[in-house]
């Protein structure tokens, strides 16, 4: 097949950064680029709840209030967006996944993966693994505001280490389950794991 | 299945080599592009291209531009707004020349087409760009000499931000030609007799085309002038088959 | 036609965005063939669903119940598409409206 004609003087938006926190085939963004699966959902705190469960049952459950008695807490982290942009120095409040676990009273995940399930309908994978020991939270505040509509608010996934679809927004339950599953990206060509520095965007990557 | 069932049309859409041979700026921010295209095959009025630049390295982008000329045109046009942090429209409304060559791929898209066939009246709504394929629709309108009552109504912020402005006068002054009606939203020249506020349901009662005479409406321009003009269109009687809309994202001033 | 901005709210689009992604999956024009939601069973053209997703894919909705019923994907692999989320669609023959 012939090449394409280059268009004389084109450049294209990529500025050319050097930098070891960012992951290949990434670049730094300063804006915080909004991308949704569907509508942005408009819960009220009020009706809002988060859950825990695990096949049948129910391990645990918070109102808003109750999730915001929790302790809280504030981490600063990079976060890197498959679409290739990646932002640093990010910051985040909110109840991490081993507090939720001990506030649950589990004193160990019962299963090896989570399916996250959100308002709207979307969904994502993440293996337990990648959940505890402090590598994700459920967040509510960025920048130190609460997390706007748009951007996940008022509760989204942070797991920062992996690209940012796995951060999923408007979260309502985590569901343990026993096997890896295909999320709403992964189950049309995403990579079920999304690791950013070994550039693992699709499937067969 | 007999012939008179099965699917006509290309098999596959391929990329091809657009050259420009003319420019023509509009307005300040707005150009047209006059592209000549290797084994372009007609479009529909209101049909759009891909546009796909590669630079030196092979980096790609590509975007979707109406094509604002008619079918009968020898030479197919594009109107494209400059946004200012846009990757593609800077490049295509300031840099590029007569001569210069990208690729485009189409024509694409049956559903925002009008063709005299359809019948009328045809009532256009359009804000800022938004007007490229409702002027595909005039030109070509023009073009067949078809005499289907049109009425277009066009939101710009100022005067001098009207594209085609000239040629929209000449057309609403030819026997048959449509009805223009222009509405500026943010400043008016001296002496403005015309509408000064975004469309809404007021504006369509008294200068629209009735519900009541079934018109074939296109809206395009950006999503909230859409969204807030349908939901009008609906609320005044309008059946919702015969509204057809196009949204082109919000553009990067605010209206 | 498609914003160029980097950094747009995710107001959605239509099924005319992705006419030309579509293109490349069906031989025919599909904005203009009629769908019927599986969610709510609401028939309307594609070209008229609501379209979210942004770079990582096409996610067409439908615009009664947002049930999503069309999505599509570009990877290295090829074209992912899933269409779970539509009962039927009909594709007139060419021409006809």
């Amino acid at each position: 097949m012939q090449d394409p004609p280059i268009a004389r003087g084109f450049r294209g938006k990529r500025p050319p950064v050097a930098n070891d926190r960012i992951p290949p085939g990434q670049h730094l963004t300063s804006d915080f680029p909004v991308l949704s699966a569907g509508p942005t959902p408009t819960t009220r705190l009020e009706s809002w709840s988060l859950a825990l469960q695990n096949g049948g049952a129910l391990l645990g459950k918070w109102t808003w209030r109750e999730f915001e008695g929790l302790p809280q807490t504030r981490v600063k982290v990079d976060i890197h967006c498959v679409t290739t942009w990646s932002k640093l120095d990010t910051n985040w409040q909110g109840v991490t996944i081993d507090t939720l676990l001990q506030a649950a009273g589990l004193s160990e995940p019962p299963r090896p993966y989570v399916m996250l399930h959100c308002d709207g309908g979307y969904t994502t994978n993440v293996p337990v693994e990648d959940l505890i020991n402090g590598k994700a939270m459920i967040a509510t505040h960025f920048e130190g505001k609460p997390l706007s509509p748009e951007h996940g608010g008022p509760a989204r996934l942070l797991v920062p280490h992996l690209y940012f679809w796995k951060s999923a927004k408007w979260v309502r339950r985590l569901r343990f389950i026993p096997h890896d599953e295909p999320g709403f990206w992964e189950s049309l060509g995403y990579h079920l794991y999304g690791d950013p520095w070994r550039e693992q965007r699709y499937v067969g990557d | 299945m007999s012939e008179t069932n099965t699917l006509a049309g290309p098999q596959r859409l391929l990329w091809r080599t657009a050259e420009v041979r003319e420019v023509i700026d509009e307005t300040p921010r707005v150009r047209s592009l006059f592209l000549s295209v290797t084994g372009w095959s007609c479009h529909r009025p209101g049909q759009h291209v891909d546009v796909r630049l590669t630079a030196e390295d092979g980096y790609q982008a590509q975007r979707s531009y109406s094509i604002a000329s008619a079918p009968e045109a020898p030479q197919l046009a594009i109107t494209v707004e400059r946004i200012d942090d846009g990757e593609v429209s800077p490049y295509l409304t300031t840099e590029v020349r007569v001569g210069d060559r990208f690729e485009v791929r189409g024509p694409i898209g049956g559903y925002f087409v009008w063709t005299a066939a359809l019948g009328g009246p045809l009532f256009l709504i359009a804000g800022g760009s938004g007007i490229a394929p409702l002027m595909a629709m005039l030109r070509y309108r023009a073009a067949v000499g078809s005499d289907v009552p049109a009425l277009l109504l066009y939101s710009s912020r100022t005067f001098a931000d009207i594209i085609y402005r000239e040629e929209l006068n000449q057309l609403a002054a030819a026997s048959d030609g449509p009805s223009v009606v222009h509405t500026l939203t943010r400043q008016q020249p001296a002496g403005w007799t015309g509408p000064a506020r975004r469309i809404d349901r007021d504006m369509l009662t008294e200068i629209g085309i009735a519900a009541s005479a079934q018109p074939r409406v296109f809206v395009c321009g950006p999503t909230s002038l859409v969204e807030q003009t349908t939901q009008s269109l609906l609320a005044l009687g309008h059946e919702a088959n015969l509204i057809k809309t196009e949204r082109f994202g919000p553009t990067g001033a605010p209206r | 036609m498609s914003p160029d901005e980097s950094s747009l709210p995710a107001a959605p689009l239509d099924g005319n965005a992705v006419a030309g992604l579509l293109r490349e999956v069906f031989i025919f024009d599909a904005t203009s063939a009629t769908l019927t939601c599986g969610g709510c069973g609401a028939i309307a053209q594609v070209g008229s669903a609501r379209l979210y997703g942004g770079a990582m894919g096409a996610v067409l909705r439908c615009a009664h119940c947002d049930t999503a019923v069309l999505r599509i994907a570009r990877t290295p692999m090829g074209l992912w598409l899933d269409m779970q989320g539509a009962r039927s669609l009909m594709i007139a023959p060419n021409g006809a409206v």
